[in-house]
Protein backbone atom coordinates (compact mmCIF):
# COMPACT_ATOMS: atom_id res chain seq x y z
CA UNK A 1 0.00 0.00 0.00
CA UNK A 2 2.45 2.39 1.21
CA UNK A 3 4.69 1.23 -2.27
CA UNK A 4 1.85 2.26 -4.20
CA UNK A 5 0.98 5.65 -2.85
CA UNK A 6 4.65 6.23 -3.28
CA UNK A 7 5.02 5.36 -6.88
CA UNK A 8 1.25 6.21 -8.08
CA UNK A 9 2.30 9.19 -10.74
CA UNK A 10 4.72 6.50 -12.63
CA UNK A 11 1.76 3.55 -11.71
CA UNK A 12 -0.72 6.18 -13.58
CA UNK A 13 1.58 7.19 -16.51
CA UNK A 14 2.43 3.81 -17.26
CA UNK A 15 -1.47 2.76 -16.86
CA UNK A 16 -2.31 5.61 -19.15
CA UNK A 17 0.74 4.49 -22.17
CA UNK A 18 -0.58 1.16 -21.74
CA UNK A 19 -3.57 1.91 -23.91
CA UNK A 20 -1.92 3.35 -26.80
CA UNK A 21 0.32 1.62 -29.82
CA UNK A 22 4.18 0.70 -29.14
CA UNK A 23 5.56 3.43 -30.67
CA UNK A 24 3.35 6.07 -29.63
CA UNK A 25 4.26 5.27 -25.96
CA UNK A 26 7.59 7.16 -25.42
CA UNK A 27 6.08 10.15 -27.29
CA UNK A 28 3.04 10.38 -25.00
CA UNK A 29 5.22 9.14 -21.99
CA UNK A 30 7.30 12.56 -22.53
CA UNK A 31 4.32 14.56 -23.09
CA UNK A 32 2.10 13.33 -19.78
CA UNK A 33 5.60 14.12 -17.65
CA UNK A 34 5.71 17.64 -19.42
CA UNK A 35 2.24 18.62 -18.64
CA UNK A 36 2.54 17.24 -15.20
CA UNK A 37 5.38 19.80 -14.63
CA UNK A 38 3.36 22.71 -16.70
CA UNK A 39 0.29 21.94 -14.24
CA UNK A 40 1.81 21.85 -11.03
CA UNK A 41 4.97 24.18 -10.45
CA UNK A 42 1.99 27.30 -12.29
CA UNK A 43 -0.26 25.60 -9.25
CA UNK A 44 2.09 26.33 -6.49
CA UNK A 45 2.85 29.39 -7.96
CA UNK A 46 -0.29 30.38 -7.22
CA UNK A 47 -0.60 29.31 -3.68
CA UNK A 48 2.82 30.83 -2.91
CA UNK A 49 1.99 33.58 -4.36
CA UNK A 50 -1.20 34.23 -1.86
CA UNK A 51 1.22 32.75 0.69
CA UNK A 52 3.22 35.89 0.16
CA UNK A 53 0.87 38.24 0.13
CA UNK A 54 -0.98 36.69 3.16
CA UNK A 55 2.27 35.97 5.18
CA UNK A 56 3.98 39.64 3.98
CA UNK A 57 0.62 40.87 5.26
CA UNK A 58 0.79 39.56 8.77
CA UNK A 59 4.54 40.23 9.26
CA UNK A 60 3.48 44.33 8.31
CA UNK A 61 0.71 44.04 10.80
CA UNK A 62 -2.27 44.07 8.02
CA UNK A 63 -4.64 41.69 6.56
CA UNK A 64 -3.66 41.10 2.79
CA UNK A 65 -6.18 40.15 0.47
CA UNK A 66 -9.01 38.50 1.76
CA UNK A 67 -12.04 39.75 -0.41
CA UNK A 68 -12.15 37.02 -3.02
CA UNK A 69 -13.44 33.49 -2.12
CA UNK A 70 -13.19 32.49 1.34
CA UNK A 71 -10.24 34.46 3.57
CA UNK A 72 -9.06 35.44 0.05
CA UNK A 73 -7.89 32.34 -1.40
CA UNK A 74 -9.08 32.69 -4.48
CA UNK A 75 -6.82 35.81 -5.38
CA UNK A 76 -4.28 34.18 -7.84
CA UNK A 77 -7.26 33.25 -10.34
CA UNK A 78 -8.44 37.19 -10.22
CA UNK A 79 -4.87 37.70 -10.69
CA UNK A 80 -4.49 35.56 -13.47
CA UNK A 81 -7.46 36.57 -15.16
CA UNK A 82 -6.91 40.39 -14.84
CA UNK A 83 -3.45 39.83 -16.65
CA UNK A 84 -5.18 37.78 -19.46
CA UNK A 85 -7.75 40.43 -20.07
CA UNK A 86 -5.54 43.75 -19.81
CA UNK A 87 -4.26 45.41 -22.61
CA UNK A 88 -0.43 44.46 -24.11
CA UNK A 89 1.07 47.89 -24.29
CA UNK A 90 4.51 47.76 -26.22
CA UNK A 91 6.22 50.99 -26.28
CA UNK A 92 6.74 53.12 -29.82
CA UNK A 93 10.06 52.50 -29.78
CA UNK A 94 10.33 49.05 -28.31
CA UNK A 95 12.40 46.81 -30.03
CA UNK A 96 9.30 44.79 -30.69
CA UNK A 97 10.70 41.43 -31.57
CA UNK A 98 13.50 41.00 -28.39
CA UNK A 99 10.80 42.46 -26.53
CA UNK A 100 8.28 39.39 -27.47
CA UNK A 101 10.85 37.30 -27.16
CA UNK A 102 12.45 37.82 -23.73
CA UNK A 103 9.51 36.59 -21.68
CA UNK A 104 8.87 33.42 -23.90
CA UNK A 105 12.13 32.83 -23.50
CA UNK A 106 12.58 33.20 -19.79
CA UNK A 107 9.68 30.98 -19.37
CA UNK A 108 11.22 28.60 -21.03
CA UNK A 109 14.84 28.07 -20.01
CA UNK A 110 12.81 28.29 -16.51
CA UNK A 111 10.63 25.18 -17.02
CA UNK A 112 13.74 23.33 -18.64
CA UNK A 113 15.60 22.93 -15.53
CA UNK A 114 12.59 20.76 -14.14
CA UNK A 115 13.68 18.46 -16.64
CA UNK A 116 16.84 16.87 -14.07
CA UNK A 117 15.43 17.22 -10.90
CA UNK A 118 14.37 14.04 -8.55
CA UNK A 119 11.03 14.73 -7.39
CA UNK A 120 10.37 11.43 -5.85
CA UNK A 121 11.31 7.88 -6.14
CA UNK A 122 11.51 7.68 -9.78
CA UNK A 123 10.10 10.36 -10.59
CA UNK A 124 13.30 12.35 -12.68
CA UNK A 125 11.77 13.56 -16.00
CA UNK A 126 15.03 12.94 -17.60
CA UNK A 127 17.71 11.21 -15.30
CA UNK A 128 20.51 12.52 -17.17
CA UNK A 129 24.56 11.96 -16.14
CA UNK A 130 25.37 15.60 -16.55
CA UNK A 131 21.84 16.49 -14.61
CA UNK A 132 23.37 19.13 -12.66
CA UNK A 133 25.64 20.99 -15.18
CA UNK A 134 22.21 20.89 -17.37
CA UNK A 135 20.32 22.64 -14.34
CA UNK A 136 23.32 25.22 -14.52
CA UNK A 137 23.24 25.67 -18.18
CA UNK A 138 19.51 26.54 -18.03
CA UNK A 139 19.93 28.73 -15.29
CA UNK A 140 23.00 30.72 -16.93
CA UNK A 141 20.62 31.41 -19.89
CA UNK A 142 17.95 32.96 -18.51
CA UNK A 143 20.30 35.72 -17.54
CA UNK A 144 20.43 36.29 -21.40
CA UNK A 145 16.55 36.97 -21.03
CA UNK A 146 16.48 39.60 -18.31
CA UNK A 147 18.96 41.64 -20.63
CA UNK A 148 16.53 41.14 -24.21
CA UNK A 149 13.66 42.31 -21.67
CA UNK A 150 15.46 45.80 -20.10
CA UNK A 151 17.25 46.43 -23.66
CA UNK A 152 14.27 45.97 -25.67
CA UNK A 153 12.00 48.62 -23.69
CA UNK A 154 14.29 51.51 -24.61
CA UNK A 155 13.60 52.96 -21.15
CA UNK A 156 16.84 54.09 -18.58
CA UNK A 157 14.76 52.32 -15.99
CA UNK A 158 14.34 49.22 -17.51
CA UNK A 159 17.77 49.16 -18.92
CA UNK A 160 19.44 49.93 -15.50
CA UNK A 161 17.26 47.32 -14.07
CA UNK A 162 18.76 44.94 -16.37
CA UNK A 163 22.44 45.67 -15.95
CA UNK A 164 22.24 45.05 -12.42
CA UNK A 165 20.16 42.11 -12.68
CA UNK A 166 22.73 40.62 -14.88
CA UNK A 167 25.61 41.88 -12.92
CA UNK A 168 23.74 40.50 -9.79
CA UNK A 169 23.29 37.25 -11.50
CA UNK A 170 26.55 36.41 -12.95
CA UNK A 171 28.43 37.21 -9.51
CA UNK A 172 26.35 34.97 -7.41
CA UNK A 173 26.60 32.48 -10.19
CA UNK A 174 30.01 31.80 -8.95
CA UNK A 175 29.33 30.79 -5.57
CA UNK A 176 26.09 29.34 -6.35
CA UNK A 177 28.38 27.02 -8.63
CA UNK A 178 30.96 26.62 -6.10
CA UNK A 179 28.82 25.49 -3.48
CA UNK A 180 27.35 22.87 -5.30
CA UNK A 181 30.86 21.37 -6.14
CA UNK A 182 31.19 20.37 -2.82
CA UNK A 183 28.38 17.91 -3.33
CA UNK A 184 29.63 16.71 -6.37
CA UNK A 185 32.54 16.16 -4.57
CA UNK A 186 31.34 14.39 -1.84
CA UNK A 187 28.98 11.91 -4.15
CA UNK A 188 31.55 11.70 -7.02
CA UNK A 189 28.55 12.08 -9.62
CA UNK A 190 26.74 15.34 -11.27
CA UNK A 191 23.49 13.34 -11.50
CA UNK A 192 20.82 14.30 -9.05
CA UNK A 193 19.23 10.81 -9.06
CA UNK A 194 22.65 9.98 -7.35
CA UNK A 195 23.08 12.27 -5.01
CA UNK A 196 19.73 11.78 -3.85
CA UNK A 197 20.48 8.18 -3.38
CA UNK A 198 23.60 8.84 -1.55
CA UNK A 199 21.92 10.60 0.88
CA UNK A 200 18.96 8.13 1.15
CA UNK A 201 20.48 6.27 4.02
CA UNK A 202 19.72 6.25 7.84
CA UNK A 203 22.11 5.79 11.03
CA UNK A 204 20.39 5.26 14.08
CA UNK A 205 16.82 6.38 12.30
CA UNK A 206 18.59 9.74 11.15
CA UNK A 207 19.39 10.74 7.85
CA UNK A 208 22.16 11.41 6.22
CA UNK A 209 21.99 14.27 4.32
CA UNK A 210 24.42 16.83 3.47
CA UNK A 211 23.66 19.71 5.09
CA UNK A 212 24.24 17.60 8.65
CA UNK A 213 27.77 18.00 7.83
CA UNK A 214 30.75 20.96 8.41
CA UNK A 215 31.10 21.31 4.67
CA UNK A 216 27.44 21.06 3.32
CA UNK A 217 26.25 23.52 6.37
CA UNK A 218 28.22 25.81 5.20
CA UNK A 219 27.61 24.96 1.10
CA UNK A 220 24.08 25.28 2.19
CA UNK A 221 24.12 28.59 3.81
CA UNK A 222 26.38 30.07 1.06
CA UNK A 223 23.65 28.26 -1.23
CA UNK A 224 20.73 29.48 0.10
CA UNK A 225 22.16 32.94 -0.04
CA UNK A 226 23.53 33.29 -3.72
CA UNK A 227 20.16 31.17 -4.50
CA UNK A 228 18.32 34.33 -3.03
CA UNK A 229 20.26 36.47 -5.44
CA UNK A 230 20.33 34.58 -8.07
CA UNK A 231 16.46 34.84 -8.45
CA UNK A 232 16.52 38.10 -7.50
CA UNK A 233 14.38 38.67 -4.21
CA UNK A 234 14.54 40.57 -1.53
CA UNK A 235 17.02 41.42 0.66
CA UNK A 236 18.80 41.25 -3.11
CA UNK A 237 16.08 42.62 -5.20
CA UNK A 238 17.81 45.84 -6.05
CA UNK A 239 16.91 44.96 -10.04
CA UNK A 240 13.38 45.93 -9.91
CA UNK A 241 13.15 48.18 -6.64
CA UNK A 242 10.24 49.81 -6.62
CA UNK A 243 11.55 53.07 -4.77
CA UNK A 244 14.59 53.16 -7.56
CA UNK A 245 13.75 52.07 -10.60
CA UNK A 246 9.78 51.57 -11.10
CA UNK A 247 10.00 47.96 -11.66
CA UNK A 248 13.87 47.44 -12.96
CA UNK A 249 13.55 45.36 -16.06
CA UNK A 250 10.04 44.75 -16.82
CA UNK A 251 8.87 48.24 -16.35
CA UNK A 252 7.53 47.93 -19.84
CA UNK A 253 5.75 45.10 -19.79
CA UNK A 254 2.04 44.69 -19.01
CA UNK A 255 -0.90 42.35 -19.59
CA UNK A 256 0.29 38.59 -19.91
CA UNK A 257 3.91 39.24 -20.68
CA UNK A 258 4.01 40.93 -17.34
CA UNK A 259 2.25 37.48 -15.72
CA UNK A 260 4.69 35.37 -17.87
CA UNK A 261 7.60 37.45 -16.03
CA UNK A 262 6.00 37.17 -12.26
CA UNK A 263 5.25 33.34 -13.14
CA UNK A 264 8.89 33.38 -14.45
CA UNK A 265 10.34 34.59 -11.01
CA UNK A 266 8.48 32.38 -8.92
CA UNK A 267 9.00 29.34 -11.22
CA UNK A 268 12.46 30.19 -10.89
CA UNK A 269 12.34 30.56 -6.93
CA UNK A 270 10.24 27.13 -7.15
CA UNK A 271 13.21 25.17 -9.03
CA UNK A 272 16.19 26.66 -7.36
CA UNK A 273 14.73 25.45 -4.39
CA UNK A 274 14.00 21.86 -5.38
CA UNK A 275 17.69 22.07 -6.15
CA UNK A 276 19.09 22.86 -2.98
CA UNK A 277 16.86 20.59 -1.39
CA UNK A 278 18.01 17.86 -3.77
CA UNK A 279 21.56 18.73 -3.04
CA UNK A 280 21.50 19.28 0.67
CA UNK A 281 17.98 18.33 2.52
CA UNK A 282 17.92 14.73 0.67
CA UNK A 283 15.85 15.26 -2.35
CA UNK A 284 12.69 13.06 -1.90
CA UNK A 285 14.01 11.15 1.25
CA UNK A 286 11.94 11.63 4.55
CA UNK A 287 13.98 13.35 7.09
CA UNK A 288 13.60 10.32 9.42
CA UNK A 289 13.86 7.00 8.68
CA UNK A 290 10.31 5.91 10.54
CA UNK A 291 8.68 8.47 8.39
CA UNK A 292 9.42 6.73 4.92
CA UNK A 293 5.60 5.54 4.79
CA UNK A 294 4.81 8.94 3.84
CA UNK A 295 5.50 9.22 0.32
CA UNK A 296 8.75 10.31 -1.10
CA UNK A 297 6.92 13.21 -3.69
CA UNK A 298 5.65 14.69 -0.14
CA UNK A 299 8.80 15.48 0.93
CA UNK A 300 10.45 16.74 -1.84
CA UNK A 301 7.31 19.15 -2.05
CA UNK A 302 6.99 19.83 1.29
CA UNK A 303 10.67 20.98 1.20
CA UNK A 304 9.77 23.03 -1.40
CA UNK A 305 6.95 24.84 0.14
CA UNK A 306 9.42 25.28 3.48
CA UNK A 307 11.94 27.07 1.52
CA UNK A 308 9.65 28.66 0.20
CA UNK A 309 8.41 30.55 3.50
CA UNK A 310 11.52 31.02 4.32
CA UNK A 311 12.27 33.52 1.21
CA UNK A 312 8.98 34.93 2.18
CA UNK A 313 10.20 35.48 5.73
CA UNK A 314 13.26 36.94 4.33
CA UNK A 315 11.26 39.16 2.53
CA UNK A 316 9.42 40.34 5.43
CA UNK A 317 12.77 40.58 7.19
CA UNK A 318 15.44 42.28 5.70
CA UNK A 319 16.34 45.83 4.55
CA UNK A 320 17.25 45.86 0.78
CA UNK A 321 21.10 46.04 0.24
CA UNK A 322 22.97 48.82 -1.47
CA UNK A 323 24.58 48.32 -5.38
CA UNK A 324 28.26 48.07 -3.37
CA UNK A 325 27.26 45.80 -0.68
CA UNK A 326 25.76 43.65 -2.96
CA UNK A 327 29.06 43.47 -5.33
CA UNK A 328 31.30 43.11 -2.21
CA UNK A 329 29.43 40.08 -0.44
CA UNK A 330 29.53 38.17 -3.39
CA UNK A 331 33.35 38.82 -4.44
CA UNK A 332 35.42 39.38 -0.82
CA UNK A 333 33.28 36.92 1.13
CA UNK A 334 31.14 34.60 -0.20
CA UNK A 335 32.97 33.38 -2.71
CA UNK A 336 36.12 33.25 -0.74
CA UNK A 337 34.35 31.14 1.89
CA UNK A 338 32.95 28.98 -0.95
CA UNK A 339 36.44 28.12 -1.82
CA UNK A 340 37.97 27.88 1.26
CA UNK A 341 35.15 25.47 1.67
CA UNK A 342 36.36 23.44 -1.41
CA UNK A 343 39.55 22.82 0.22
CA UNK A 344 37.77 21.42 3.49
CA UNK A 345 35.72 18.92 1.38
CA UNK A 346 38.83 17.50 0.10
CA UNK A 347 40.17 17.36 3.61
CA UNK A 348 37.40 15.30 4.75
CA UNK A 349 37.46 13.28 1.50
CA UNK A 350 41.22 12.25 2.63
CA UNK A 351 40.94 11.94 6.13
CA UNK A 352 38.80 8.87 5.91
CA UNK A 353 35.92 7.37 8.22
CA UNK A 354 36.44 8.31 11.89
CA UNK A 355 35.27 11.16 14.33
CA UNK A 356 38.39 12.99 14.05
CA UNK A 357 37.73 14.72 10.31
CA UNK A 358 34.27 15.75 12.31
CA UNK A 359 36.38 17.63 14.91
CA UNK A 360 38.70 19.38 12.52
CA UNK A 361 36.81 20.37 9.34
CA UNK A 362 33.99 22.26 11.78
CA UNK A 363 36.97 23.65 13.32
CA UNK A 364 38.95 25.17 10.28
CA UNK A 365 35.31 26.17 9.29
CA UNK A 366 34.34 27.68 12.55
CA UNK A 367 37.25 29.68 12.79
CA UNK A 368 37.42 31.15 9.24
CA UNK A 369 33.76 32.23 9.51
CA UNK A 370 34.72 33.62 13.15
CA UNK A 371 37.77 35.44 12.12
CA UNK A 372 36.66 36.43 9.00
CA UNK A 373 33.69 38.17 10.68
CA UNK A 374 35.28 39.64 13.51
CA UNK A 375 37.97 41.13 10.95
CA UNK A 376 35.10 42.65 8.88
CA UNK A 377 32.97 44.14 11.36
CA UNK A 378 36.61 45.58 13.41
CA UNK A 379 37.38 47.54 9.75
CA UNK A 380 33.82 48.64 9.56
CA UNK A 381 34.25 50.76 12.51
CA UNK A 382 30.75 50.16 14.04
CA UNK A 383 29.85 53.24 15.89
CA UNK A 384 26.64 54.48 17.69
CA UNK A 385 23.89 55.25 14.96
CA UNK A 386 24.54 58.73 13.09
CA UNK A 387 22.05 60.52 11.05
CA UNK A 388 23.22 63.09 8.04
CA UNK A 389 20.27 65.16 6.22
CA UNK A 390 19.76 66.88 2.96
CA UNK A 391 20.28 70.51 3.84
CA UNK B 1 20.39 13.45 -40.45
CA UNK B 2 16.96 15.60 -40.55
CA UNK B 3 17.78 17.13 -36.98
CA UNK B 4 21.59 17.77 -38.13
CA UNK B 5 20.53 19.94 -40.80
CA UNK B 6 17.75 22.01 -38.93
CA UNK B 7 20.73 22.18 -36.54
CA UNK B 8 23.26 23.52 -39.16
CA UNK B 9 20.83 26.05 -39.90
CA UNK B 10 20.23 27.30 -36.67
CA UNK B 11 23.82 27.62 -36.19
CA UNK B 12 24.70 29.50 -39.44
CA UNK B 13 22.13 31.48 -39.72
CA UNK B 14 22.78 32.85 -36.31
CA UNK B 15 26.23 33.13 -37.12
CA UNK B 16 25.56 35.33 -40.81
CA UNK B 17 22.71 37.20 -38.87
CA UNK B 18 25.83 38.08 -36.26
CA UNK B 19 27.64 40.02 -38.77
CA UNK B 20 25.13 40.90 -41.41
CA UNK B 21 22.54 42.49 -38.81
CA UNK B 22 22.60 46.59 -38.54
CA UNK B 23 22.34 46.69 -34.89
CA UNK B 24 25.34 45.65 -32.76
CA UNK B 25 22.81 44.12 -29.72
CA UNK B 26 21.03 42.16 -32.38
CA UNK B 27 24.38 40.81 -33.63
CA UNK B 28 25.28 39.96 -29.96
CA UNK B 29 21.60 37.78 -29.59
CA UNK B 30 22.18 36.12 -32.87
CA UNK B 31 25.93 35.22 -32.01
CA UNK B 32 24.27 33.75 -28.28
CA UNK B 33 21.86 31.79 -31.63
CA UNK B 34 24.37 30.29 -32.51
CA UNK B 35 26.46 29.46 -29.70
CA UNK B 36 23.13 27.62 -28.17
CA UNK B 37 23.11 25.77 -31.92
CA UNK B 38 27.10 24.65 -31.44
CA UNK B 39 25.52 23.89 -28.09
CA UNK B 40 22.62 21.08 -29.38
CA UNK B 41 25.07 20.33 -32.19
CA UNK B 42 27.17 18.58 -29.41
CA UNK B 43 24.52 17.25 -27.84
CA UNK B 44 23.78 15.53 -30.53
CA UNK B 45 27.21 14.03 -30.89
CA UNK B 46 26.32 12.37 -27.59
CA UNK B 47 29.00 15.08 -26.56
CA UNK B 48 27.10 15.98 -23.05
CA UNK B 49 29.98 17.79 -20.73
CA UNK B 50 31.16 19.61 -24.36
CA UNK B 51 27.45 20.66 -24.60
CA UNK B 52 26.35 21.50 -21.45
CA UNK B 53 29.34 23.65 -21.03
CA UNK B 54 28.97 25.19 -24.07
CA UNK B 55 25.68 26.73 -23.32
CA UNK B 56 27.07 27.40 -19.62
CA UNK B 57 30.02 29.44 -20.57
CA UNK B 58 29.42 31.27 -23.95
CA UNK B 59 25.51 31.96 -23.84
CA UNK B 60 25.60 32.33 -19.66
CA UNK B 61 28.73 34.49 -19.40
CA UNK B 62 30.64 35.23 -22.97
CA UNK B 63 27.15 36.57 -24.68
CA UNK B 64 26.58 38.46 -21.35
CA UNK B 65 29.83 40.11 -21.78
CA UNK B 66 29.66 41.08 -25.21
CA UNK B 67 26.51 42.95 -24.88
CA UNK B 68 28.25 44.31 -21.77
CA UNK B 69 31.05 45.52 -23.88
CA UNK B 70 28.34 47.07 -26.28
CA UNK B 71 26.60 48.72 -24.03
CA UNK B 72 29.61 50.28 -22.30
CA UNK B 73 31.35 51.52 -24.99
CA UNK B 74 30.68 54.32 -27.13
CA UNK B 75 29.93 55.00 -30.68
CA UNK B 76 28.25 51.37 -31.30
CA UNK B 77 25.86 53.06 -33.76
CA UNK B 78 25.84 51.78 -37.28
CA UNK B 79 27.30 53.81 -39.83
CA UNK B 80 25.87 54.87 -42.31
CA UNK B 81 27.69 53.14 -44.86
CA UNK B 82 26.38 49.92 -43.65
CA UNK B 83 28.15 46.85 -42.47
CA UNK B 84 30.23 45.73 -44.68
CA UNK B 85 33.50 47.33 -44.90
CA UNK B 86 35.67 48.11 -48.06
CA UNK B 87 37.96 45.08 -47.88
CA UNK B 88 35.19 42.16 -47.12
CA UNK B 89 36.64 40.34 -50.19
CA UNK B 90 40.04 40.31 -48.67
CA UNK B 91 38.37 39.30 -45.35
CA UNK B 92 36.60 36.46 -47.74
CA UNK B 93 39.42 35.19 -48.88
CA UNK B 94 41.33 34.78 -45.67
CA UNK B 95 38.03 33.09 -43.77
CA UNK B 96 37.72 30.77 -47.18
CA UNK B 97 41.52 30.26 -46.67
CA UNK B 98 41.26 29.34 -42.79
CA UNK B 99 38.53 27.19 -43.50
CA UNK B 100 39.94 25.18 -46.09
CA UNK B 101 43.18 24.91 -44.04
CA UNK B 102 40.60 23.66 -40.78
CA UNK B 103 38.69 21.46 -43.02
CA UNK B 104 41.76 20.07 -44.78
CA UNK B 105 43.47 18.92 -41.32
CA UNK B 106 39.87 17.17 -39.96
CA UNK B 107 39.44 15.61 -43.18
CA UNK B 108 43.68 14.26 -42.82
CA UNK B 109 43.35 13.70 -39.40
CA UNK B 110 40.90 10.58 -40.21
CA UNK B 111 43.39 8.22 -41.15
CA UNK B 112 45.99 8.87 -38.78
CA UNK B 113 43.10 8.36 -35.33
CA UNK B 114 42.53 4.49 -34.36
CA UNK B 115 39.29 3.25 -36.81
CA UNK B 116 36.81 2.59 -34.12
CA UNK B 117 34.35 0.41 -34.80
CA UNK B 118 31.44 1.70 -32.14
CA UNK B 119 30.66 4.83 -30.97
CA UNK B 120 32.47 5.91 -27.63
CA UNK B 121 30.79 6.39 -25.03
CA UNK B 122 32.70 9.12 -23.08
CA UNK B 123 30.63 9.92 -20.03
CA UNK B 124 31.12 13.22 -17.93
CA UNK B 125 32.55 10.86 -14.92
CA UNK B 126 35.61 9.90 -17.53
CA UNK B 127 36.15 13.58 -18.43
CA UNK B 128 36.65 14.54 -15.02
CA UNK B 129 38.81 11.64 -14.59
CA UNK B 130 41.63 12.10 -17.37
CA UNK B 131 41.29 16.11 -16.10
CA UNK B 132 42.40 15.27 -12.99
CA UNK B 133 44.75 12.43 -13.05
CA UNK B 134 46.47 12.86 -16.69
CA UNK B 135 46.02 16.16 -17.80
CA UNK B 136 46.06 17.83 -14.40
CA UNK B 137 49.38 19.67 -15.27
CA UNK B 138 47.50 21.48 -18.53
CA UNK B 139 44.79 22.56 -16.14
CA UNK B 140 46.89 23.96 -13.43
CA UNK B 141 48.79 25.96 -16.29
CA UNK B 142 45.70 26.66 -18.10
CA UNK B 143 44.27 27.64 -14.48
CA UNK B 144 47.29 30.07 -13.43
CA UNK B 145 46.86 31.75 -16.71
CA UNK B 146 44.06 32.68 -16.41
CA UNK B 147 44.11 33.78 -13.12
CA UNK B 148 47.31 36.11 -14.22
CA UNK B 149 44.88 37.33 -16.94
CA UNK B 150 42.62 38.04 -14.28
CA UNK B 151 44.75 39.68 -11.91
CA UNK B 152 45.74 42.00 -14.55
CA UNK B 153 42.51 43.27 -15.68
CA UNK B 154 41.99 44.13 -11.63
CA UNK B 155 45.13 46.09 -12.10
CA UNK B 156 44.40 47.85 -15.07
CA UNK B 157 40.60 48.94 -13.67
CA UNK B 158 42.64 49.99 -10.03
CA UNK B 159 45.01 52.20 -12.01
CA UNK B 160 42.00 54.15 -14.28
CA UNK B 161 40.62 54.28 -10.91
CA UNK B 162 43.55 55.62 -9.21
CA UNK B 163 44.20 58.54 -11.33
CA UNK B 164 40.93 59.59 -11.75
CA UNK B 165 41.01 60.69 -8.19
Amino acid sequence: MTNTLDQIFVLLKHWIIGFLPVWLQPIVAALLSVVAILAVFPGLFAISVLLERKGLGRMQNRIGPNRVGPLGVLQPVADGIKALIKEDVIPYSADHVVHFLAPVMLVVVVFMGYAVLPMGRNMTFVPMDAGLLFYFAMGASAELTVFMAGWSSRNKYSLLGAMRAVAQMISYEVPLLMSSVVIVMMTGSLSLDKIVEVQNQYTWGLPHWFVFTPMGFAAFVMFAIAATAETNRSPFDLPEGESELVAGYFTEYSGFKFAEFFLGEYVAMLSISGLGATLFLGGWSAPLAILNVVPSWFWFFAKIMTWICFYIWMRGTFPRLRQDQLMNFAWKFVLPMTLLNLLVAGLWRFMGEGFLRWVVCSAILLSAYIIGGRIGMRSKKFGPRSYRYAE
Amino acid sequence: MVIFAILAALTVAGGLAAVMLRNTVHCALAVAVAFAGLALLFLRLNAQFAGFAQILVYVGAVAILVVFAILLTRNSETPATGVFSKTWLAGLVIAAAVFAVLAWAVIKSQAALPQEQTEPQISVAQIGNALMGRYVLPLEIVAVLLTAAMIGAVIVAMHEKGSAK
